[in-house]
C-alpha cells in the first residue's frame, strides 16, 4: 500500500509539475497570508518551482516517511534557505509553515482524481501525504525559529557589549558607567572589561558609577562587590559612585554590607577622591 | 631540588612564582623567604604571579600565609601581576586574599613598598637607597 501510495504521489509531481505549480500559486495568491509588501510573485513562483521539484526528486529516491533521510538533502537545504529568508524579511511563523501546508490542497485533488473510487487507497495517500507536507511545514518552521534565535542572541550580545564601556578619566583613573540591570552574565563581561583595561591602561583606581542601575537587590550588589574585589587583587582600588537616595535605602534596608568599599554620592565627588589618592590636582587658571 | 629563586633589591625580596605550586615548594619557599627577611633586614616582599595562568585555593593560602608571616618580621607584601582570569577565578572561589596587598606590576608594587618604608621610618639606623 505504501509503495503504491508513494509512487502515486511521486507521479503526480512528476507528470504534471507545470499544472499543479499553476494551481498552488492560485491557491498562494489567494491566500490572505500571502505578504504581497514582502514578497513579489515572480519569487514566490521560483521558491513553489524549486520546491516541487525538490519533491520530485526526493519523492523518486526514498519513501515519503523519513525527511532526515539522504534523499531529501535537496529539499532541506531548499527550506533551509526559505525559512531563514523569511525570518529576516519579516514573515510570521504561520506565515512560513502556510507557504508549504497549501500545497495540500492541489495535491489532494489531484490524488482523488488518480484514486477514483478507491476509497482505501485515496485515504492511506492522503495521510502519507499530509504526514510528510507537515514534516516540511514543520521543518521550515524550525530554520525559521532558529533563525529568529541567532538573531535575537547576536543583539543581546551587541547590547552587552555596547553597554559597558570602560572610559579613561584622567591619567591612572578609570570609569565604568553601569546601565541598565546587573545580571550574572552582565557582570562578567564588566569585570572583564574592566580587568583588561587597568592592565591595559595601568590605573590605580577605577570608578564605578551605577547611577544608571534602575534598582540594587543583594544580587546586584553581591554582583558589584564580587567586581571590586577582583579589581583590588589585580592591584586597582574602586570606588562606587551614583548612588541614588532610593539605592542607599535599599541597601541598608536589604542589610547589604558594602565593607571598605568606598562609596560616593556623584562620580564628581568620587574623581576628586581618585585623583587625591593619585597625587593629582586640579587647578582652576 | 626545585626551588623558587629569591632576589634581593635594595631591602626588598623580589620573588617570582612561575611554576606550579606543590605543598613541598611551598614550604621551602616559606623557609627560604623568611630567612632572608631576617638576613637581608628586608621590608619589603614583592611576589609577581603574573606567569600564572591558574591559582587554586591552595596558592591563594600560601599567599595569605607568607603575607601573614612578612608581617611578623615587619616587613610588607605586596602581590602584584595577577592576570585578570586569575582574578575573576579567585574572587568565584570566595577568596579575596584578606590581608595582602595588590599591585598591577612590579613598578606599583616597589612604588608601595618605597612609600611605605618612608611613612614606616624604618630603618633610620640605615642610609636610605
Amino acid at each position: 500500500m505504501q509503495s503504491n501510495g508513494t509512487s502515486k504521489l511521486a507521479e503526480i509531481v512528476r507528470n504534471e509539475p507545470r499544472e499543479l505549480l499553476t494551481d498552488w500559486m492560485e491557491q498562494q495568491c489567494a491566500a490572505d497570508t500571502l505578504r504581497h509588501d514582502l514578497m513579489n510573485e515572480r519569487e514566490l513562483r521560483e521558491q513553489s518551482q524549486q520546491f516541487l521539484r525538490a519533491l520530485s526528486e526526493a519523492a523518486q529516491h526514498d519513501t515519503l516517511t523519513d525527511i532526515r533521510g539522504p534523499a531529501w538533502a535537496a529539499m532541506r537545504e531548499l527550506l533551509e534557505h526559505i525559512g531563514s529568508s523569511r525570518a529576516t524579511q519579516g514573515f510570521t511563523a504561520s506565515e512560513t509553515a502556510t507557504f508549504v501546508f497549501s500545497l495540500k490542497q492541489p495535491l489532494f485533488a489531484r490524488l482523488r482524481r488518480v484514486h477514483g473510487r478507491d476509497a482505501d487507497g485515496l485515504a492511506e495517500d492522503i495521510w502519507q501525504t499530509t504526514v510528510l507536507l507537515d514534516a516540511l511545514g514543520l521543518y521550515s518552521t524550525e530554520v525559521y525559529q532558529k533563525t529568529r534565535e541567532a538573531t535575537i542572541a547576536r543583539q543581546q550580545e551587541e547590547l552587552l557589549e555596547l553597554s559597558t564601556p570602560v572610559v579613561k578619566l584622567w591619567d591612572g583613573v578609570l570609569a565604568l558607567p553601569l546601565i541598565g540591570t546587573l545580571d550574572s552574565a552582565r557582570t562578567q563581561t564588566v569585570m572583564e572589561n574592566l580587568l583588561q583595561r587597568i592592565v591595559e591602561t595601568g590605573a590605580a583606581i577605577a570608578i564605578i558609577d551605577i547611577t544608571g542601575v534602575p534598582l540594587v537587590d543583594t544580587l546586584v550588589a553581591q554582583h558589584l562587590l564580587k567586581t571590586v574585589a577582583a579589581a583590588r587583587l589585580m592591584g586597582a582600588e574602586c570606588i562606587i559612585s551614583g548612588i541614588r537616595p532610593q539605592i542607599a535605602q535599599t541597601i541598608v534596608h536589604l542589610g547589604v554590607e558594602l565593607g571598605d568599599v568606598t562609596t560616593k554620592a556623584t562620580l564628581a565627588d568620587a574623581f576628586a577622591v581618585a585623583l587625591q589618592r593619585t597625587g593629582q590636582r586640579l587647578q582652576k587658571i | 631540588m626545585e626551588r623558587i629563586p629569591i632576589l634581593k633589591i635594595d631591602d626588598v625580596l623580589l620573588v617570582t612564582i612561575q611554576v606550579d605550586m606543590h605543598d613541598q615548594l611551598a614550604l621551602t619557599l616559606q623557609d627560604e623567604l623568611t630567612t632572608h627577611i631576617v638576613t637581608a633586614r628586608a621590608h619589603g616582599v614583592l611576589i609577581d604571579i603574573s606567569a600564572l595562568e591558574i591559582v587554586d585555593s591552595f596558592i591563594g593560602r600560601m599567599l595569605s600565609t607568607i603575607a601573614a608571616m612578612a608581617r611578623v618580621l615587619d616587613a610588607k607584601t605586596v602581590v602584584v601581576g595577577m592576570q585578570p582570569a586569575v582574578a575573576i577565578t579567585l574572587v568565584e572561589l570566595g577568596l579575596s586574599l584578606t590581608g595582602v596587598r595588590t599591585a598591577l606590576n612590579v613598578d606599583q608594587g616597589m612604588a608601595f613598598l618605597r612609600a611605605a618604608s618612608a611613612q614606616g621610618g624604618r630603618h633610620d639606623d640605615r642610609p636610605q637607597v
